[in-house]
């Protein structure tokens, strides 16, 4: 097959030899233009003197470099503990809304679409300024509630798309609803579900930059305390091309695993039952982004 | 209550920060989402290539330092803007990768059986486009695009962080007048509730007169 991923839509046709000849003259077209682009961004870069030894000296020094470990260090911190609690506020959160209770499923609904709803910068910059708390508690607090929030509808999704008869056969065991879920429900839908958590998580970790607005000591802090360092000629924009392959590198490698787990079950015959469609960032509609991408 | 009364001024004019920057960016994203689409499903290599990887680094770029990159990194390269263009472009681009996402996702859905067809039928490729897949595809990505546009009226509050004047910097000037905190806060949720809000209905409203049962 030679054009592998155009052959899979209903645009066009598999080419034939003029249209193949056209679309070889188009490519190369688009390869100079994107390839003047960048020569042009790389020009722009040099001539603005983004490259002078002054401005990459910082870089050199070990004091500087053990401060952008430290942010670095300080950021997966964050991460680690928000991404922990969540789970478990998913969890919790997932349980009261599968409750038969009535005001206990009122009660959760309520908390996760308020959550949901809020954009989290404000929550973070409520806890932070108007009840007074320390930058990394009230990121990480920020960080819990919201996606704990959205990782409750993806717990509650599921475990609803788990295959009906699976319950049902389990209820005509004579099994309670606790060991239903716990034996049944929760070990198939958590396989399916795997993808969609993940990507959840890439979302908690792009959102730790957020405490860089409330000034917690995380990695782009760091960045900004180099960057507008006069003695090394505010080296703004070597920082940034410093820190973003790191930020934009690690969100990728847990995107990547979100990927990889979801293929693997596409093949494991232990999810077979279930068909989890993910609940998306904030979704207040049906539908939303698919399960391997980290939502915007 | 008498925090919005008093200054119903200075929380109109956060809101209509957050208005016109959500539209602004929402066109951009929409209108460079929908290239980088049709990059994406291009016959060409390098274009399905830009297009890739257009996506993939802008989904996994942190908002925020999108903006610290933009609003602080484009004045050195003397690139002088007001800074709400600069915060419409970072928001723009950052939800262009959703969008282009979506867009292609609802192009892959439209069955290769109505492409053929309508080829059989002697439709050239913008025929077969703007009359067959385009509005089949665009019924699919009526409630994901909706999503993502919500996301994006979310995210606008980051540019308020960045001194943009918009919702969530309006408590700073309230907190400097000795307002209560707590309350300043709470019509400051209520505005972003209504912008979202909006968009949700807007987007159920489409969703009801074109979207499709599933």
């Amino acid at each position: 097959m030679i054009v592998k991923a155009a052959a899979a839509t209903a645009l066009y046709d598999i080419p034939g030899p003029r249209a193949r000849r056209r679309h070889r003259l188009f490519g190369v077209l688009a390869t100079v233009v994107l390839l003047a682009l960048l020569g042009w961004i790389i020009h722009l870069l040099f001539s603005t003197g983004q490259f002078t030894y002054t401005k990459w000296m910082p870089f050199e020094y070990k004091g500087i470099q053990e401060l952008l470990l430290r942010g670095l260090g300080n950021t997966l911190k964050a991460f680690a503990i928000a991404a922990v609690l969540s789970l478990a506020l998913g969890g919790l959160l997932a349980v009261g809304r599968l409750s038969e209770h009535a005001p206990v499923r009122w009660l959760s609904t309520l908390v996760v679409e308020f959550f949901r709803a809020m954009p989290l910068l404000v929550m973070i910059f409520f806890i932070f300024v108007a009840l007074k708390v320390q930058p990394l508690p009230a990121l990480v607090a920020g960080l819990t509630l919201y996606n704990g929030s959205v990782l409750a509808e993806v717990f509650r999704s599921g475990i609803n798309s788990v295959d009906r008869g699976q319950k049902e056969a389990a209820y005509a065991l004579g099994m309670r609803k606790t060991q239903v879920m716990s034996y049944v429900l929760v070990p198939q839908a958590v396989r399916a579900m795997l993808p969609a958590i993940i990507s959840q998580l890439v979302v908690a970790l792009k959102d730790t930059s957020l405490g860089f607005l409330i000034t917690y000591e995380e990695f782009l802090h760091a960045g900004k305390l180099i960057a507008s360092n006069l003695d090394y000629d505010l080296p703004f924009i070597p920082v940034v091309m410093v820190i973003s392959p790191i930020y934009i590198g690690m969100c990728m490698l847990l995107s990547w695993v979100a990927q990889w787990v979801s293929r693997w079950e596409r093949r494991s015959p232990k999810t077979e039952a279930v068909d989890v469609e993910t609940a998306g960032a904030g979704t207040l509609l049906p539908g939303g982004v698919p399960p391997t991408a980290p939502g915007p | 209550m008498n925090v919005l009364t008093d200054n119903i001024s200075v929380f109109a004019e956060g809101f209509l920060g957050t208005v016109e920057l959500t539209v602004y960016s929402s066109l951009l994203a929409l209108a460079l989402g929908f290239v980088m689409a049709s990059f994406r499903v291009a016959p060409v290599r390098s274009l399905r290539v830009f297009g890739t990887a257009w996506v993939a680094v802008l989904r996994n770029t942190p908002l925020t330092l999108l903006f610290f990159a933009v609003l602080l990194g484009l004045p050195r390269f003397g690139l002088v803007l007001p800074f709400t263009v600069f915060a419409v472009l970072a928001l723009g681009c950052y939800t262009s990768a959703f969008i282009c996402e979506a867009l292609r996702s609802g192009i892959n859905t439209v069955p290769t059986g109505q492409g053929e067809a309508a080829r059989s039928l002697g439709m050239s490729f913008g025929q077969t486009l703007s009359h067959v897949v385009l509005p089949q595809a665009f019924r699919t990505v009526i409630p994901p695009v909706g999503s993502i546009l919500i996301a994006l009226a979310k995210n606008s509050a980051i540019a308020g962080a960045f001194s943009v004047t918009e919702l969530l910097g309006t408590y700073r000037t309230l907190s400097e007048l000795g307002y209560n905190i707590v309350w300043t806060f709470l019509w400051i949720a209520v505005g972003y509730l209504v912008v979202t809000g909006v968009i949700s209905a807007v987007f159920n409203v489409l969703e009801r007169r074109w979207g499709i049962a599933r």
